[in-house]
């Protein structure tokens, strides 16, 4: 690691002042994916900012949501609650260790194309309170490690809208472990959507597939719908042909799984 | 910068540097070499030590972030003379080798034994998902896991 | 009295204690004080040419007390790392062996290849110097495709066409006369999938060196601290042998890639000698990938012929094999004189010829990995039998058993120079049929398919040569070294018992194996022995541990060095019961003279060795201690059968290992615990090969796989629960009887995967790894 100052203040205000008055600052939530890279020498912040001293963590149900505190750990969330799809989803992200440390905010904050919460966060339909103002789901994943966070803005919580029924399925890097492809299919008061983590740049809406569940929520809807792994990511573990491949196969399974 | 630490029921005030990692304490301050440094991607789990009662990598934790915890780690789970059933249990079923893996094996099934539910043969294989061992094919730890389950 | 801790018993194993406590030694547990850090610069280019080297900058950062480059080294007169055995291609001509400088002087020629050294008061300090490192470069062509590399750009001007050797065994007129009059040829182009070892512990070294002495010591993760001793002092030209102490503590892991002599604890003892300071460098894993010798790589073209009724009547075997930059220190005799003369397999093939061509590429050193060719013959035999058995129509067990050597054929010559002293194939065979309940296949296929997976089985009956080596026979193929083994039995006053062995112990469990063959031997009780490993202080010499070599040469040494301290106790049991040798008889620890109830015990013995009170001394020498070399007359064959079942999720390509059986013929087993353990590990290692495992360069010769977020390790989850067992066929040359059992699970296991999956899909061959997607193509069809 290159040098660096650490922080751990104990208030938003004072997190988002040390972030303003850093010359090259980076918050810090679990840490899951940041402290290796520090590790790596591939970043080279001169501040890190410790959100754990604030009050972030927490599970609350209102009547139609969940709100998951930001540095709820993903133990915490796989530990079960009302949304049992998210409870499997957080159950298969990293490994024990990294459910023990790792946080929802710190990974949906990092869009990291791999990443299992995206999927659950797009379909269903979850909005991610920040301190600069609360962000659509639809909105919030831009691209590849790039969200609508405005800079400096921490994650604050991420509100579920509890679903009819949802499922998780995810194929994962036999390697790493993060998702080629995960697939979350929920039929939600807004209308049946599924979300993609893995195959794209960043967590996607598949919206072939949702036209065709909305008419007829089955496995054999989605017999025979194209998938455009044109923009697709391809490593030596999946090319985009395959992960178009598997967007489908984890598809079927999710709804497999609720019908 | 200072942090304070509670290590195996000692506590420990100690001025590092701020980019100081928990296992590099742990090795390095504290003298318990115990805990191993294996990989530099946190995927190895040779540096898993309980942080709170939980399994972590201590490979991926900064020094700040440990400030004001309880940590354990091999050293103090047991001596030769009185062993954790999960040590006893690893010995007894050859579930190591070169014994490199084994501290973080052995802190991260206790973890799963203590926290988790009831464990069979494959939800045991899963649970080590976060450890890697190059020598015993995995065979005997997972039987050392289910054995030392019914003696925790 | 020793029955449950002697020969044959499932002793629990004594180095446990420390390691379950945390209490083990590794390199990195271990400082001195006052000791710097070292950190390598390493090449960011495959192939570059060197213009020059600037470390002033790192010399101006705070905390940094040196900076090497190769020609500092080279102006010490340092030596290059050298490779130890001569292989002489077709033409009689001597193999290429191009200038390896530990740390590159003009060229660099792999990624990851060092070419300065950094050293520091602390290791911020040395990460930071060695970023301050600037050099400029001059790119040169890479050549990193192994089918291509010969003809490629040249890498080495002492090498013209990328060529190392081109190398034959077997007979080429018979072998092709053989095919002529074939009624069926089966053929295959197999490529054996690039690996990297990943013992769990990453390599590391401590230097340290005395002024006033003028003595190096050397901590360092080496399977063979004496023969790192002797390349330090003779080829390297570090010290003299006799002013070099090598010390290899608990190592976490080896499989090969801790036998070899690297840069790094070359240029640490180098530079502690010029320092006067201690020195330590780890690795991080990162630095692992590149800079480990990798494993296996090698494309075959195979072709197995036949009568029509199975018989086998000819093996011809053609392989390109990849040595990478570099020949790293075993490198050359992997691809022939443990790949090449393995090619027989347990069958009666009668003319088999092979050529091996070897090549430089710009990749890391390729050397041994668990099993070391071994693996590679194994799987061009036993895929081509599968195969051929499913071409002619044959259940795969019968076509092997028309072909087993039989037990009456041993000593069996193969064509390929071995002399397989004996063994019972079939016995292997039978077993594994029936543990993995054979006759319920078809059963167990059609519920597969009920539930929407394709199932398949495949058998794998490997042999492999062990207990590396005959000094004689090795020597006379081009080895650098004797192979023997040494030991040392040094019985204390009191009657405990030293054993030192040159055979370094990283996970083998010596400390408990060898014990109780010498407590078993002397009667003694198996806490009363002590086996001291890894230190040129301590023990006489030894050439280490790698080839399932342990126990069948170095336990044999011990074995030697036991009978002698029981020939001297008797003769000193003979002194103190007032009678002669003859008479004197020796069981459980209790001399007694014949027909006579006057006894003495071991101890009693072991104390009168060192009080003399009345020893005719021109007949009687006091003190107990004995020491032995043991040079083996032939290898060993150990030799088995492993069956796999995997299951294929159609829909995605993914494999499931659902049954793996494995029986061995190990000859005598002095620890079963520790034997079925070495096996669970190798097979994960095999299966790994065939299913996960993949060194991949990319075409402009990056390293892709560089961490474990990219290459895969077995896991847990990815492993079967096991089904081991053994046979007994006792090797008929060393005195334990035994074969060895370190590498069998990786050289058996892979081909029998691999046989398992074609079955499944119905294909003749899916490449290594059979990741998902490799699989969902091949089930595509493509």
């Amino acid at each position: 690691m290159y040098r660096f100052n650490y922080h751990k203040p104990d208030d938003m205000d004072a997190a988002q002042q040390m972030m303003a008055d850093a010359e090259d600052g980076v918050y810090l939530s679990g840490g899951m994916t940041l402290i290796p890279t520090l590790k790596a020498r591939l970043a080279s912040p001169t501040d890190v900012i410790d959100l754990s001293g604030l009050a972030l963590s927490g599970i609350e149900l209102a009547d139609d949501s969940l709100t998951i505190g930001a540095l709820t750990l993903h133990s915490e969330v796989a530990a079960g609650n009302e949304i049992s799809s998210l409870s499997n989803l957080a159950l298969a992200i990293g490994d024990a260790q990294v459910r023990n440390r790792g946080t929802i905010g710190g990974s949906i904050a990092n869009s990291d194309p791999g990443a299992d919460y995206p999927a659950a966060v797009v379909a269903l339909g979850a909005t991610i309170n920040t301190t600069a103002g609360a962000i659509d789901a639809d909105d919030f994943f831009q691209g590849l490690f790039e969200t609508a966070l405005k800079p400096g803005a921490i994650v604050t919580s991420v509100t579920f809208p509890l679903p009819v029924r949802a499922a998780y399925e995810k194929f994962p890097n036999p390697a790493s472990r993060y998702a080629v492809v995960g697939v979350m299919v929920a039929e939600t008061n807004g209308g049946v959507r599924v979300g993609v983590t893995g195959a794209g740049p960043c967590a996607y809406r598949q919206r072939n597939f949702e036209q065709a569940l909305a008419d007829n929520f089955s496995v054999a809807a989605l017999d025979g719908l194209e998938v455009d792994y044109a923009e697709f990511n391809s490593d030596i573990h999946a090319s985009a042909e395959y992960r178009g491949h598997l967007v489908g196969v984890m598809a079927r399974r999710a709804v497999a799984q609720i019908t | 910068m200072e942090i304070s630490l509670t290590v195996n029921g000692t506590e420990h005030t100690t001025d590092v540097p701020d980019n100081s990692l928990l296992v590099e304490i742990i090795r390095e301050r504290l003298n318990l070499t115990g805990t191993h440094v294996g990989c530099d991607t946190s995927q190895c789990g040779a540096c898993t030590i309980h942080m709170d009662g939980r399994s972590v990598k201590s490979c991926t934790v900064l020094a700040g972030q440990a400030d004001g915890a309880d940590i354990t780690t091999i050293e103090g789970i047991g001596t030769v003379d009185a062993l954790h059933p999960m040590q006893e249990a690893f010995r007894e079923n050859h579930a190591l080798q070169c014994g490199f893996c084994t501290p973080g094996m052995i802190m991260s099934a206790i973890d799963l034994v203590e926290n988790g539910k009831p464990l069979d043969e494959r939800s045991v294989r899963e649970g080590l998902e976060g450890n890697l061992c190059r020598c015993t094919g995995y065979h005997n730890i997972v039987k050392a896991v289910l054995d030392a389950q019914d003696k925790m | 009295m020793t029955s449950e801790t002697g020969i044959g018993a499932a002793v629990k194993r004594k180095e446990d204690a420390r390691f379950i406590t945390g209490a083990g030694h590794y390199t990195d547990d271990i400082n001195q004080p006052g000791q710097l850090y070292a950190v390598f610069v390493r090449s960011m280019y495959p192939r570059a040419e060197i213009r020059s080297i600037d470390v002033s900058s790192a010399l101006a950062m705070e905390g940094v007390v040196a900076a090497y480059t190769g020609a500092d080294l080279a102006a010490d007169e340092i030596g290059d790392l050298p490779c130890g055995w001569m292989v002489k291609s077709k033409d009689g001509s001597d193999m290429i062996q191009p200038p390896h400088p530990p740390v590159a002087v003009s060229v660099v020629n792999y990624v990851g290849e060092p070419y300065a050294m950094v050293v520091a008061e602390t290791l911020q300090a040395a990460r930071d110097g060695a970023e301050a490192v600037t050099a400029d470069f001059n790119e040169l062509p890479v050549v990193v495709d192994l089918a291509s590399a010969h003809g490629a750009d040249q890498i080495h001007e002492a090498a013209p066409g990328n060529q190392c050797y081109d190398w034959e065994l077997g007979d080429r007129e018979a072998t092709d006369a053989a095919f002529a009059s074939a009624d069926h040829v089966t053929s295959l182009d197999i490529v054996n999938n690039r690996l990297i070892p990943n013992a769990m512990e990453p390599r590391a070294a401590v230097g340290m060196y005395e002024a006033a002495t003028g003595n190096y010591t050397l901590y360092t993760t080496s399977q063979n601290p004496h023969l790192e001793r002797l390349i330090l002092a003779a080829f390297v030209n570090v010290a003299a042998e006799s002013k070099l102490r090598v010390v290899s503590p608990d190592v976490g892991g080896g499989f090969g890639s801790k036998i070899f002599v690297y840069a790094e604890e070359t240029a640490v003892i180098w530079a502690a000698g010029k320092l006067a300071r201690a020195i330590k460098w780890r690795a991080d894993r990162s630095e692992s990938f590149l800079a480990d010798a990798h494993g296996r790589d090698h494309l075959t073209k195979a072709e197995l012929a036949l009568k029509a009724d199975g018989t086998f009547v000819g093996l011809r075997v053609k392989t390109v094999a990849n040595m990478g930059a570099y020949l790293s220190l075993f490198a050359s005799s992997v691809p022939t004189y443990l790949y090449g003369t393995l090619l027989a397999g347990q069958y009666r093939t009668p003319a088999i010829y092979v050529e091996v061509q070897s090549v430089f590429t710009n990749t890391a050193p390729v050397d041994a990995y668990r099993g070391a060719g071994r693996p590679e013959a194994t799987y061009v035999v036993e895929r081509l039998v599968e195969t051929a058995a499913r071409e002619l129509g044959k259940d795969p067990a019968d076509i092997r058993r028309l072909n087993f050597i039989q037990p009456e054929d041993f000593p069996y010559e193969t064509p390929v120079a071995l002399t397989y002293d004996t063994g019972d194939y079939d016995a292997s065979l039978k077993k594994a049929i029936e543990l993995i309940g054979y006759d319920g296949f078809a059963e167990r296929k059609a519920s597969s398919e009920a539930n929407g997976k394709k199932r398949g089985i495949g058998f794998s009956c490997y042999i492999e040569a062990c207990g590396l080596a005959p000094s004689q026979v090795a020597l006379s193929l081009g080895a650098g070294v004797g192979l023997f083994e040494s030991a040392e039995v040094r019985v204390d006053v009191t009657g405990s018992v030293s054993v030192m062995t040159g055979c370094h112990s990283h996970g083998q469990g010596h400390e408990t194996t060898f014990a109780q063959i010498v407590s078993d031997k002397l009667g003694i009780p198996f806490e009363n022995v002590d086996v001291v490993h890894g230190d040129t202080g301590r023990s006489d010499y030894g050439l280490g541990t790698y080839g399932s070599r342990s126990l069948v040469v170095g336990g044999s040494a011990i074995v030697k060095a036991t009978d002698k301290v029981i020939a001297k106790s008797r003769k000193i049991a003979a002194h103190m019961l007032e009678s002669t040798e003859e008479n004197v008889d020796f069981e459980e620890g209790t001399f007694s003279v014949t027909d006579s109830n006057q006894s003495i015990t071991f101890p009693e013995v072991a104390f009168s060795a060192y009080v003399p009170g009345n020893y005719p001394l021109d007949e009687l020498e006091p003190g107990l201690s004995e020491k032995a070399f043991y040079d083996p007359e032939n290898f060993t064959y150990p030799a088995g059968a492993h069956i796999c079942e995997v299951e294929v999720d159609p829909e995605t390509g993914k494999v499931e290992i659902v049954n793996f059986v494995a029986v061995d013929d190990f000859g005598e087993i002095i620890n079963p615990m520790i034997v079925a353990g070495q096996v669970h590990g190798g097979l994960a290692q095999g299966i790994g090969q065939a299913l996960l495992e993949h060194a991949i360069y990319d075409e402009s010769g990056q390293l892709v796989t560089g961490s474990y977020m990219d290459y895969t390790m077995p896991r847990a989850d990815d492993m079967p629960n096991f089904v081991v067992d053994t046979t007994v066929t006792p090797c008929t040359h060393n005195p334990l009887g035994a074969k060895g059992c370190g590498e069998a699970g990786a050289i058996g296991s892979t081909a029998a995967v691999m046989n398992a999956l074609t079955d499944a899909l119905g294909v003749v061959d899916v490449p290594m790894p059979a990741t998902p997607e490799t699989v969902w193509r091949a089930m595509e069809g493509e």
